[in-house]
């Protein structure tokens, strides 16, 4: 329906000549932006909403209680629904290792927030469905889980640069009663300061998918980032490591990509890449782990997006 | 009354600063405000997501930027 409107408006309304390239290009750009921006709202709103149940303090309690392996699976899975923002990485890692969580769990938790934040989530359903945007979390909380249970088992507490004082006695957080009008309010306000972030991202990305839409031939795509290319999956994750995690503006490319030939496995693996590492995330890290640490951090987990690629491109 | 806000240097602890400095001088009350930007300090409070909010030693609120009418309430709260 909303395509209709938009070759209403691109071919009789600007009276712009259908199968050209140019009319394709700005077709294209006018309806995905429009209905990227639009779900992007609606599922912002939504993860937000139901984030304001959660919070880190609360996960911290929850999680001091449980071992290995479900304390790992518990943690990934709290990734996914706690906010998690890079600025506050280093309160949170001493404060889950303030509160006796083995090194190993702090990681789980540590690959999978940044992994499964909203904006890539809701990026994911609105250009792929939800399929994707599934195996997209399903394969972000095995690579967190193991990730985090390779980490645990090399023994690297004496690589974390600050001694974090346990904390004594049993932990506890106040359960406060907010009114669902507040929580409300608060979601609306979070998901337009959101917004206000990320359309330009959005745009550039969506113009810069555009443009290979119009104008990049299929059969370059292909040769490089398709079946035919056994590095491709490694080449996209090393590509998407020290990109800033700016899901905004690099998924409307990679849809175009997919479209033209890229592999979806080769593309969740960029997409993971650089969602889940970032340079500035471990300029920050660098205050409380020893490059060592860091090293074996974004090794790891660059290792498992490297094995999910390959294992999805070929399962489909 | 003294307030703290707790923040390692991100530009939202700035804002509620600023934020907090305006709800202050709106409710006409005198307090002595501080920025605590050491960590260690900071886990103290077991806080783990920044900017917070802390008066009179008690964490009124983590990770968000509140706006001047929502620390008014707050420091009248107290």
């Amino acid at each position: 329906m909303w395509q209709e409107s938009v070759n209403v408006l691109v071919y009789e309304w600007l009276k712009m000549p259908r199968e050209e390239k140019l009319s394709d290009a700005l077709n294209f750009f006018i309806y995905d932006t429009v209905k990227i921006l639009f779900l992007l709202t609606v599922i912002i709103f939504a993860v937000t909403l139901l984030r304001s149940y959660f919070s880190t303090e609360k996960v911290r309690v929850y999680l001091s209680k449980k071992h290995e392996f479900t304390g790992n699976i518990f943690a990934a899975l709290f990734g996914i629904i706690t906010p998690f923002c890079s600025c506050s990485a280093i309160p949170l890692f001493l404060g889950f290792l303030q509160a006796r969580i083995p090194l190993g769990v702090t990681f789980s938790y540590l690959i999978s927030a940044p992994l499964n934040n909203e904006i890539a989530i809701a990026m994911l359903l609105t250009m792929f469905g939800w399929k994707v945007a599934a195996l997209y979390i399903g394969f972000g909380l095995l690579v967190a889980i193991i990730g985090g249970i390779v980490i645990g088992r090399m023994g690297l507490e004496k690589e974390i640069l600050i001694d974090v004082k346990p904390i004594e006695g049993e932990l506890s957080v106040e359960i406060e009663h907010i009114a669902f009008k507040t929580r409300f309010k608060e979601a609306y306000d979070y998901t337009l300061d959101i917004l206000q972030k990320i359309w330009l991202y959005v745009l550039i990305g969506v113009g810069a998918g555009a443009f290979i839409h119009g104008y990049v031939p299929t059969e370059f795509i292909t040769s490089i980032a398709g079946g035919n290319n056994p590095f491709a999956v490694p080449l996209a994750t090393l590509l998407g490591v020290p990109m800033y995690s700016n899901a905004a503006g690099v998924m409307p490319l990679i849809e175009v990509l997919t479209s033209k030939g890229m592999l979806m496995g080769t593309a969740l693996s960029f997409m993971m890449a650089i969602t889940a590492l970032s340079l500035p995330e471990a300029m920050i890290l660098k205050r409380v782990m020893s490059l060592k640490l860091i090293g074996i951090f974004f090794g790891t987990v660059t290792l498992g997006i490297i094995g999910v690629g390959y294992l999805f491109n070929a399962i489909l | 009354m003294k307030i703290e806000i707790l923040g390692t240097g991100c530009s939202k602890c700035k804002s509620l600063e600023e934020a907090t400095k305006q709800a202050v001088a709106q409710s006409g009350i005198f307090a002595q405000i501080e920025k605590v930007e050491d960590i260690m300090k900071i886990m103290e409070y077991g806080v783990m997501s920044t900017p917070a909010l802390v008066i009179d030693g008690k964490v009124l609120s983590t990770g968000k930027l509140l706006s001047v009418t929502e620390i008014v309430e707050m420091i009248k709260a107290s």
